[in-house]
C-alpha cells in the first residue's frame, strides 16, 4: 500500500492548528522564556501565527509552497525577536524544497524539514545541544529518517518524530544555553526548559495530528 | 502593575504617536512597517545611520533621530528586536545615494533580523554596511555565550558615527569609526529593581529590598551575580575595576565617562556614582575628557546604572563635540 500524501487540504489545516496549539500555550511559552529570556516568546509566537492565519484565509489560490512561503514572511514580519527570523527560515526554506509540489509524499516532508533544520542552523549560527529550537528539531528529522527507513505509515512516522521531538525538548532542561538571549545566565540557564524548543516541540505535535488525516 | 499606559497591546503605538506629535520639527514616524526618520531625510550624498532594536530603552533609538546622528531607527516591541522589513524600509527612506550602515547592538535577534534586512535590501540594491556594538563586560565568557552585549557604549557610537557621516565621509569610513567606537569602549551595569513589561505584568524577576544584581543587560535580564545591597562608592567600584581591566584603560589614556541610568533611577543618584567613578578614574591615572551623565539606555523602570568608558583621540573627541540635534540629544546648535 503505497504511503498516504499530504495534500494542500492538510497544509491548512496544520498552520491552522499551529497557531491554535501556539495561542492555547501563549502564557507557558511566555513563562517558560521569562525564567531565562526576556519573557515574550508566547506573545511574539502568537500575534505571527495569528497574523498566518489571516493570510490563510485570504489566499485560497495559493499552493503548498506559496502557502509555506507566505507563512514565513508573515512569520519575519510580525514575530521579531530572535524567533521571527528563525521560523520565517524555516518555513522558507521548506518552502523552497517542496517548488511545483501539488501533494507531499513522507519523502518530501522529511526532505522540508531537513532543509527547514539546515536553515535554523545556518541562520542561528546554532548546533544540537545549544540549548535551542533544534534541540526539539534535530530529533524529530533524525526519527522521520529512521521511521521512513522502515515504511511505516505516513501518520506513524509524523507522530514517531512528534515523539522524538518531545523527548529532545524535555532534555534542553538541565542544559547550559550557548545561544541567545538565555545564554548570558550561564549555569543559571540550567534546569528551564528552552522556550524554543517547546514552541518547536508545538508545531511538529501539531503536524502529527493533522498532516496525515483527511 | 501600576502603569501609565492603556492597553498593553497599544504600548509603542501609542508612545510612538506621542513622539511623533512632539517632535514634529525634527523627525517623522511611519507607521506601517513602524520607523523614526529625521524629517530632512534622505541627506543627499551623506551615509544613512540607521539603528533600532526592542522599545523599553527610550530614548534609545528613537530619541537619537536628527540631525548628527541617527538617520532612522526602527522600534521592536517591548524588549524584542525590531523586523527586517522595518529595517528595510527606513534604510531606503534615508537612502542619500552614499550607502547606509547599520548599527546593530549584539543580540541574537537584532543580529538575525538586521541580517535578513540586509540581505532584502541588497537584492534591492542598497549599499549596506554593518557595526555590531558589544561592550558588556558582564558577559565574561563570551566563546560559550551569543557574546557580549550591546549596551551603554550604543549611544556614544549613534553620536560619534553619526557625526562622521555628517562630515559627509564614504560608507567605509563611518563604518571604521563606528567600529573603533566599539573596540574602544567597555560598559557594566547593575540593578536595584527588576522592571515590568506591560504585556507581561510582573517583574521580570524578583529581587528582594535588600539585594542587588550585578551585570545585568538592558532587558530585564538577571545578572551574573546577586548581592547584598552595598553602598554607592563600593558599587561603584564594582562596576568600574572591571571595565578599566577590560580593555586595558592605561595610565594617560584620555576617556568620556558615561554614567547611565537604567529608568528608575534619580539623576541624583547618579551624580553620586559619576563622583565616584571619576576618583576611581583619576586613581588610575586616565584623563577624563568628556563626562557624560544620565537615563540615555533604560530598561523601562528598572533602577540602577550602568558605567561606559570610551578612549579618546582627537577626532573622537570632535565627533563628539559636533552639533547634535535630535529629540533626545542636542548641543552646539
Amino acid at each position: 500500500m503505497p504511503l498516504q500524501t499530504i495534500d494542500k487540504g492538510a497544509i491548512v489545516r496544520w498552520l491552522t492548528a499551529c497557531a491554535d496549539s501556539i495561542a492555547a500555550n501563549r502564557e507557558y511559552l511566555t513563562k517558560l522564556d521569562a525564567a531565562i529570556g526576556d519573557g515574550d516568546h508566547g506573545v511574539n509566537m502568537d500575534r505571527g501565527f495569528k497574523a498566518v492565519v489571516v493570510k490563510l484565509s485570504a489566499g485560497a489560490e495559493m499552493d503548498i509552497p506559496q502557502l509555506m512561503k507566505s507563512a514565513g514572511m508573515t512569520l519575519i514580519s510580525t514575530v521579531g525577536g530572535a524567533s521571527g527570523p528563525l521560523y520565517g527560515t524555516f518555513f522558507l526554506q521548506a518552502a523552497q524544497v517542496c517548488a511545483g509540489k501539488a501533494e507531499l509524499t513522507l519523502a518530501d516532508w522529511i526532505a522540508m524539514l531537513k532543509a527547514a533544520m539546515n536553515g535554523i542552523m545556518a541562520r542561528g549560527k546554532a548546533s544540537a545541544g545549544d540549548k535551542t529550537m533544534l534541540d526539539a528539531l534535530a530529533p524529530a528529522v533524525q526519527a522521520l529518517e529512521d521511521a521512513a527507513a522502515q515504511v511505516h505509515s505516513t501518520a506513524g512516522a509524523l507522530a514517531l518524530s512528534a515523539c522524538a521531538a518531545k523527548a529532545g525538548m524535555s532534555a534542553t532542561e538541565p542544559l547550559v544555553a550557548r545561544k541567545g538571549r538565555a545564554s548570558y545566565l550561564g549555569e543559571r540557564s540550567a534546569g528551564h526548559l528552552d522556550p524554543g524548543a517547546a514552541s518547536m516541540y508545538l508545531l511538529l505535535k501539531a503536524a502529527a495530528e493533522t498532516l496525515a488525516s483527511r | 502593575m501600576k502603569k501609565l499606559i492603556n492597553r498593553a497591546e497599544d504600548v509603542v503605538r501609542e508612545s510612538l504617536e506621542g513622539f511623533a506629535a512632539a517632535h514634529a520639527d525634527l523627525i517623522r514616524v511611519n507607521f506601517e512597517p513602524a520607523y523614526v526618520a529625521r524629517r530632512d531625510a534622505p541627506v543627499n550624498g551623506k551615509v544613512g545611520v540607521v539603528s533600532g532594536g526592542g522599545s523599553g530603552h527610550e530614548p534609545l533609538h528613537s530619541g537619537y533621530v536628527g540631525m548628527g546622528m541617527l538617520d532612522a531607527a526602527c522600534p521592536g516591541s517591548i524588549f524584542s528586536s525590531p523586523t527586517p522589513d522595518q529595517m528595510l524600509e527606513a534604510s531606503k527612506a534615508v537612502d542619500g545615494g552614499a550607502g547606509i550602515l547599520h548599527i546593530i547592538k549584539n543580540y541574537t535577534g537584532d543580529q538575525m533580523n538586521f541580517e535578513m534586512a540586509a540581505e532584502l535590501g541588497r537584492a534591492e540594491g542598497l549599499e549596506i554596511d554593518s557595526a555590531v556594538i558589544d561592550d558588556d563586560v558582564a558577559v565574561t565568557d563570551s566563546l560559550y555565550t551569543a557574546g557580549r552585549r550591546g549596551v551603554g557604549l550604543t549611544v556614544l557610537a549613534e553620536k560619534i558615527t553619526g557625526a562622521a557621516a555628517e562630515e559627509r565621509r564614504s560608507l567605509k569610513e563611518v563604518a571604521n569609526i563606528c567600529r573603533q567606537v566599539n573596540s574602544w569602549g567597555r560598559s557594566m551595569g547593575m540593578a536595584l529593581t527588576s522592571c515590568t513589561v506591560p504585556h507581561i505584568g510582573h517583574p521580570m524577576f524578583d529581587l528582594p529590598e535588600n539585594e542587588m544584581e550585578i551585570g545585568i543587560g538592558i532587558h530585564g535580564e538577571p545578572g551574573r551575580k546577586r548581592l547584598p545591597i552595598q553602598s554607592a562608592d563600593e558599587i561603584t567600584a564594582m562596576l568600574m575595576e572591571p571595565v578599566i581591566q577590560d580593555l586595558p584603560y592605561r595610565a594617560g589614556d584620555r576617556v568620556l565617562l558615561f554614567v547611565n541610568g537604567m529608568g528608575g533611577t534619580p539623576l541624583s543618584e547618579l551624580y553620586i556614582v559619576y563622583r565616584q567613578a571619576l576618583s576611581i578614574a583619576k586613581g588610575h591615572r586616565l584623563n577624563v575628557e568628556r563626562s557624560f551623565v544620565g537615563s540615555y539606555i533604560t530598561s523601562l523602570e528598572m533602577a540602577g546604572c550602568s558605567i561606559t568608558l570610551l578612549k579618546l583621540d582627537d577626532t573622537l573627541i570632535r565627533l563628539w563635540d559636533a552639533p547634535v540635534k535630535t529629540p533626545a540629544l542636542r548641543w552646539g546648535i
